[in-house]
């Protein structure tokens, strides 16, 4: 393992100009390269980025955002029928509960714990384990304006800009004036954040952000935060009740067309459990595992879009679903870890994007996707490092970071990365990582206002799955800061909705045939069933072998 | 990855899965449907903890299904989840004194010094080190030396003495953060500013500019990573 011997021809180059960047980045990259003007932003989106490139995006024919242009692989899962089997019977209602909470990641979590300190009784349903999910796997950090020199006023128009001036101002303003009171909720549960000796956050900067706004935990903060979040959910099971590997179908309403609760599904045994609540927390995250485009994915397993098809067929408006984040840095090689995040610290500690001649080629922290975009391009001018299986990488130069801030460094500051690469043979404190943009965010969603209000009455939704505060374009750290402000506010909202909230009538999933009908009107006819609820990443042969032998569960089956 | 195949046996039934497939991958490659046992795909969640013996080898090891890389005639099961009791307590009411692991997790104390947590840990975390530093009531080196744990539970399922690790762990870990880091003095002073409504003026203003002026605002706003 390693890399093969070919590639070490580019790594000498990079090798070569290592000492003259370290230099620069002693001085200062901002005197060598400047951050792109916004006319040179867009037109480097426009040439690369995904999102941007013919046949990325269609009009979507049915629902809430009809007529509007969205992202096209989303279209095609938004347009398929339902899982649910059309004779299914809501009785009995197996689950009665004040808050339904669906998804077992950061945004779940807190809204669960604050919806059950708020007097609520609680059911938290996740498709897999309690914490399975993309917030266990954010490496970087979560911004917040916990420095002197800077403020949330600043913290708010870098995020603005880095969307595009699409966040919702209202939302953005929330996010950031809340964020150092999360540092300080966290830290009282138990975060442990890296520190200065004096009892400072250590914070570095981050892309398209204008101070150290990055607070970290290693490079494990994602899996800090969540485990602790997990651990705290599971100190309340008076109030909170976890139902694990029960994902959520399809969502229930009352005859006055409010949420109500939602049908459960248990993808082992094929049995539906019904949950009726006076409120529903939508958290079930984003979309990574739909592959846009082709791409591979830095995102979780159970990164299937479950929550936005629901929601959407529920009624709900969605909000910048044309936009998709690619990280800019995924890793490329070796193939075992191929679309693998390469967390953003590592530029923001130094590490340098290199092309196969060992040239510094762009300024390393811009906003993601223009970062990303530029990879592309210097991979599409023939000066990107090719793969065994003939793909195109660029390298980004790790080494920097133990001549830039000492021996020991990497070990110290990115124990996962370390880890990751030794299991496959390269010592990324000598070799740099050869990486390429991967899909990695669901920059919109179901659209929410302050209160993680969704367009359909006691359907909240917090998190990923939700749109508006990032616009069309989320920096680093704004999505564990995202979900641990909005988590918190959904379960906030939901205990005093529940509270004042009767269920009217007769519990229903007219909804679903009724967007069904919009469906066949339309004359659409699609494979499959949505939501997706798993990946599929079974080979060609093993699929017809299911397919043609048995199939169970058909058509809810997986 | 290469198309040559090799001989892997899952729940004791032989394949023939790519060389250089993982676990999970090899899995997937055969057919099954991946419903528990996968993660994050990415070493980070733990849930695709397996057990393995290789070919001529008495010992039996442990691994991540995503980070592992399938080697011929080895042998598998994956492990979901280990069972393990949990103590439910209220962090507000503890207080950072060796006496909760007497509490919470006696059976802390029964730590035979075998090791074998250590040599099974996917992560190559000192797992006993830390356990002995829970006997001895050091919360930080229990969060220095566990601060990586991914809790897939591996250790817990192998301890001789019934321990559960992972879960003693993150005890220690809530009360060191908690309790014992040091605070920032800055942050009570920016929280009270927010408070006091230092920056709603501010809020104000930027929200009531033109896209135009609000991009000039950006495009020009000062770039300083100093951190005072």
């Amino acid at each position: 393992m390693g890399y093969p011997d070919y590639m070490y021809e580019s790594i000498k180059l990079v090798e070569a100009t290592r000492p003259r960047r370290a230099e620069m980045a002693k001085e200062g990259l901002q005197k060598f390269l400047k951050p792109l003007s916004a006319e040179e932003r867009e037109k480097v989106l426009r040439d690369n980025h995904p999102d941007y490139q013919p046949e990325a995006r269609k009009p979507i024919r049915v629902g809430p955002n009809k007529g509007e242009h969205l992202t096209s692989e989303v279209v095609d899962i938004l347009e398929r029928p339902s899982r649910l089997p059309r004779d299914f019977k809501l009785e009995p209602v197996d689950y009665e509960t004040d808050v339904l909470v669906i998804g077992g990641g950061g945004a779940g979590c807190q809204a669960a714990l604050w919806a059950a300190k708020n007097g609520a009784k609680v059911i938290l349903c996740t498709k897999l384990r309690l914490g399975d999910a993309n917030s266990m796997m954010s490496q970087g950090g979560m911004q917040a304006s916990v420095n002197p020199g800077d403020s949330p006023l600043i913290h708010y128009l870098d995020a603005i800009g880095g969307g595009h001036f699409d966040n919702k101002p209202e939302l953005l303003k929330i996010m950031t004036s809340e964020a150092p009171y999360i540092v300080k909720f966290l830290e009282e549960l138990g975060v442990i954040w890296d520190k200065l000796p004096d009892g400072h956050y250590q914070t570095q900067s981050g892309g398209g952000a204008s101070r150290r706004r990055m607070l970290s935990c290693r490079d494990y903060t994602g899996a800090e935060i969540m485990r602790v979040l997990r651990d705290e959910v599971r100190n309340h099971p008076e109030e909170i009740t976890i139902l694990e590997f029960l994902p959520a179908l399809e969502l229930i309403k009352d005859e006055e067309g409010k949420a109500a609760g939602a049908v459960l599904f248990d993808m082992e045994t094929g049995q539906y459990h019904v949950v009726k609540a006076k409120v529903v927390v939508l958290a079930t995250g984003g979309f990574g595992r739909i592959h846009i485009r082709g791409f591979p994915t830095t995102n979780h397993y159970g990164a299937t879009m479950d929550g936005l098809v629901m929601a959407y067929r529920a009624g709900a408006r969605l909000l910048h679903m044309d936009s998709v984040q690619f990280h800019p840095t995924g890793a490329i090689y070796p193939p075992q870890i191929h679309g693998f995040l390469i967390t953003e610290k590592i530029r923001a500690m130094g590490g340098q994007p290199v092309n196969a001649k060992g040239e510094l080629f762009v300024y390393p922290m811009e906003p993601r996707d223009v970062e990303a975009s530029e990879y592309i391009q210097e991979c599409k001018k023939g000066l990107g490092v090719r793969t065994p299986d003939g793909q195109y990488g660029i390298w980004l130069d790790s080494p920097l970071i133990e001549i830039l801030h000492g021996s020991g460094t990497i070990e110290r500051a990115f124990p996962a990365m370390f880890r990751q690469y030794k299991r496959f043979g390269i010592d990324i404190r000598v070799l740099p990582m050869l990486v390429y943009p991967t899909l990695h965010y669901q920059n919109g969603g179901v659209e929410i206002e302050e209160n993680c209000h969704t367009s359909v009455p006691n359907l909240l939704a917090a998190g990923e799955v939700s749109g508006g505060v990032h616009g069309r374009n989320r920096l680093m750290g704004n999505s564990v800061l995202d979900y641990n402000v909005f988590g918190r506010r959904a379960g906030i909202e939901a205990a005093k909705l529940a509270r004042e909230t009767e269920i009217k009538g007769r519990l229903n999933v007219d909804h679903v045939w009724e967007y069904e009908e919009e469906l066949k009107g339309e004359g659409i006819e699609t494979k499959g069933y949505s939501p997706l609820l798993l990946p599929e990443y079974r080979n060609l042969e093993s699929l017809k072998r299911h397919r043609t032998e048995f199939d169970p569960f058909a058509p809810a089956g997986l | 990855m290469t198309q040559d195949l090799i001989p892997i046996y899952i729940y004791s039934r032989k394949y023939y899965v790519p060389e250089g497939s993982t676990i999970i991958t090899a899995l997937e490659y055969l057919g099954f449907k991946l419903k528990k046992g996968v993660g994050c795909k990415e070493g980070f969640c733990g849930a695709c903890a397996s057990l393995y013996r290789l070919k001529g080898d008495y010992k039996l090891k442990g691994g991540l299904g995503c980070q592992t890389v399938v080697q011929p005639e080895m042998q598998i099961v994956q492990i979901p989840f280990v069972p393990a009791p949990k103590a439910v307590y209220k962090i507000e009411e503890l207080q950072p004194d060796p006496e909760i692991f007497v509490r919470y997790y006696p059976e802390l104390y029964r730590c035979l010094s075998c090791n074998t947590c250590t040599k099974i840990c996917p992560q190559e975390l000192q797992v006993m080190d830390f356990v002995q530093a829970a006997v001895r009531g050091d919360f930080e080196q229990v969060a220095n030396l566990s601060f990586d744990c991914i809790m897939c539970g591996l250790c817990s399922a192998r301890c001789p003495a019934e321990i559960t690790q992972f879960n003693v762990a993150m005890l220690a870990r809530r009360i060191y953060g908690k309790y014992l880091m040091k605070k920032s003095t800055f942050l009570e002073q920016r929280l009270k500013e927010i408070e006091s409504g230092k920056y709603e003026e501010g809020y104000r203003e930027l929200m009531s500019l033109s896209q135009e002026e609000l991009k000039n605002r950006y495009f020009q706003r000062e770039i300083d990573f100093q951190i005072t």
